[in-house]
């Protein structure tokens, strides 16, 4: 049963459905919302869990980080300088390989503040060994919270696991929802049983220091796990989901008119919509174009080379920039592209980065369409010459 | 995949800090022991056990701090040289 509800209660409840045991967190424009919610189903007794309120993100994350070393259910939430303010928190719950679930709702980075909405928090963090999942919908984010913590808590992945969705225009946005109900998520999601944790009974050290004989291994074991075991449960999950709930999840990616065509769009978040509308609107015009969305950013389907190989033309669109270099999720398609073609001396399409909406610009479907029409290598999509210059 | 880092404890039989230990050694005399146990609860180390009225220190790990020594109330704990 579908109930036309704001973004960020939809995810709480859907959170509160696969009954974590412990929330933690600290507000923060634009995630607040889905933790006053939590707050509010845990004081009206309708979560049983463990609502701990913290003076900082950094406090948040290390609160939930003991908590799943006890062996239980966890989550947080939070954005934008709350992420960064967990970035070493996270980078020790990948390295003690615990089954952390989060949502980051997308916000752009200080200085100067802006509150509104684009994807460089959590890319900033691409790094950490974090699973990173991203959703075009309000629906897909209710759907990915569910299949993330199955993906996160099976015993052979054991990796925090983040949900991002877009600030305001997910968190704040309303859309007809239906919650994964209850019935079901019992069915699909299992209660966690760790494969390890603290326990007076049983003592181990997690987290220890080690010396340089020791920490490669490490990185390699997340490597292995994210590049093997991470992309075969997506899809088993996103399958599993689909065929319970009825409703389709894509997995690693999902194609958009890709069949045919000789130009592919490759996005990530919200604004894939506006994407598909676009290329609607060009095939009406007989245009061959398509979209990738990517879903999971972090493994990397690379899988993806397969489709942008047959095209002319790649269009990237994101909502982040490394700053000194190019957009991140760029490199990440051009390396992919250039190991495979470079391997199977396939002839490469040309590669375009087009980075839009940061600090929360909007984006025009006429922009998208000159975009198209467009041949830059790298641009910024809606650059205001006017407000460049001299720094008053 | 996961790397062999979660680290199941080990008595730290390999480890006898006792070895540290210069100066003095406690000596109980077993003589006015009320049982107050002060000199178990104070040991930085939880080198003293026993119960009742009688206690004694493990020298394999004891650092020769002197500090149950110090605060015995009947002074039925002295420190000799080691």
């Amino acid at each position: 049963m579908k109930e036309f509800i704001e973004g960020a209660v939809a995810i709480a409840r859907s959170v509160a459905n696969c009954k974590p045991a412990v929330v933690s967190a600290y507000p923060i424009t634009p995630q607040t919302h889905i933790v006053e919610e939590l707050a509010s189903l845990v004081a009206n007794g309708k979560l049983k869990a463990e609502f701990v309120n913290v003076e900082s993100e950094h406090s948040a994350a290390s609160c939930v980080l003991g908590a799943s070393a006890t062996g239980v259910r966890v989550y947080s939430s939070t954005s934008s300088q709350g992420l960064l303010l967990m970035a070493e928190v996270l980078f020790n719950a990948a390295g003690m390989r615990l089954p952390v679930v989060m949502c980051c709702v997308n916000r752009a980075v200080s200085a100067p503040i802006n509150i509104w909405n684009d994807q460089q928090d959590i890319v900033t963090l691409r790094d950490a060994g974090l699973i990173l999942l991203f959703a075009e919908t309000i629906q897909e984010a209710c759907d990915l919270h569910v299949q993330a913590f199955k993906i996160a808590e099976d015993p052979n992945i054991m990796l925090p696991c983040i949900v991002n969705i877009d600030g305001y225009i997910l968190s704040h946005g309303y859309e007809p929802v239906e919650i994964p109900p209850q019935d079901l998520v019992d069915k699909f999601l299992p209660p966690y049983n760790p494969p390890y944790k603290l326990d007076v009974n049983n003592p181990l050290t997690l987290g220890p220091l080690v010396g340089p004989e020791w920490y490669l291994e490490t990185r390699y074991a997340i490597q292995e796990t994210l590049n093997n075991d991470v992309k075969k449960k997506i899809v088993e999950v996103a399958e599993e989901f689909t065929k319970l709930f009825g409703r389709k999840s894509y997995g690693l990616f999902e194609e958009y008119k890709t069949e045919d065509a000789e130009t592919v769009f490759v996005t990530m978040g919200s604004i894939a919509g506006l994407v598909k509308e676009v290329v609607d609107e060009l095939r009406q015009q007989n245009q061959k174009v398509g979209l990738v969305r990517i879903i999971s950013y972090r493994p990397f389907p690379n899988e993806i080379v397969k489709i942008l190989l047959k095209t002319k033309r790649v269009i990237v669109l994101e909502k982040c920039i490394s700053l000194g270099s190019k957009g991140p999720l760029f490199e990440d398609v051009v390396s992919s592209l250039y190991i495979e073609a470079s391997n199977n001396g396939n002839k490469l399409p040309v590669v375009n980065n087009y980075i839009c909406g940061l600090g929360g610009r909007d984006v025009y479907k006429e922009e998208l369409i000159e975009v198209y029409k467009d041949k830059e290598t790298i641009k910024f999509i809606g650059l205001k010459k006017e407000n460049l210059g001299s720094f008053i | 995949m996961f790397a062999k880092i979660i680290l199941i404890p080990a008595t730290g039989l390999n480890n006898k800090t006792g070895s540290w230990r210069v100066k003095k050694r406690p000596k109980f005399l077993h003589q006015n022991c009320t049982g107050c146990r002060q000199c178990y609860l104070s040991c930085p180390e939880g080198c003293i056990s026993g119960s009742k009225k009688e206690y004694n220190v493990d020298l394999d790990y004891c650092k020769g701090c002197g500090i149950c020594a110090n605060i015995c109330p009947v002074n039925d704990i002295i420190m000799e040289q080691e």
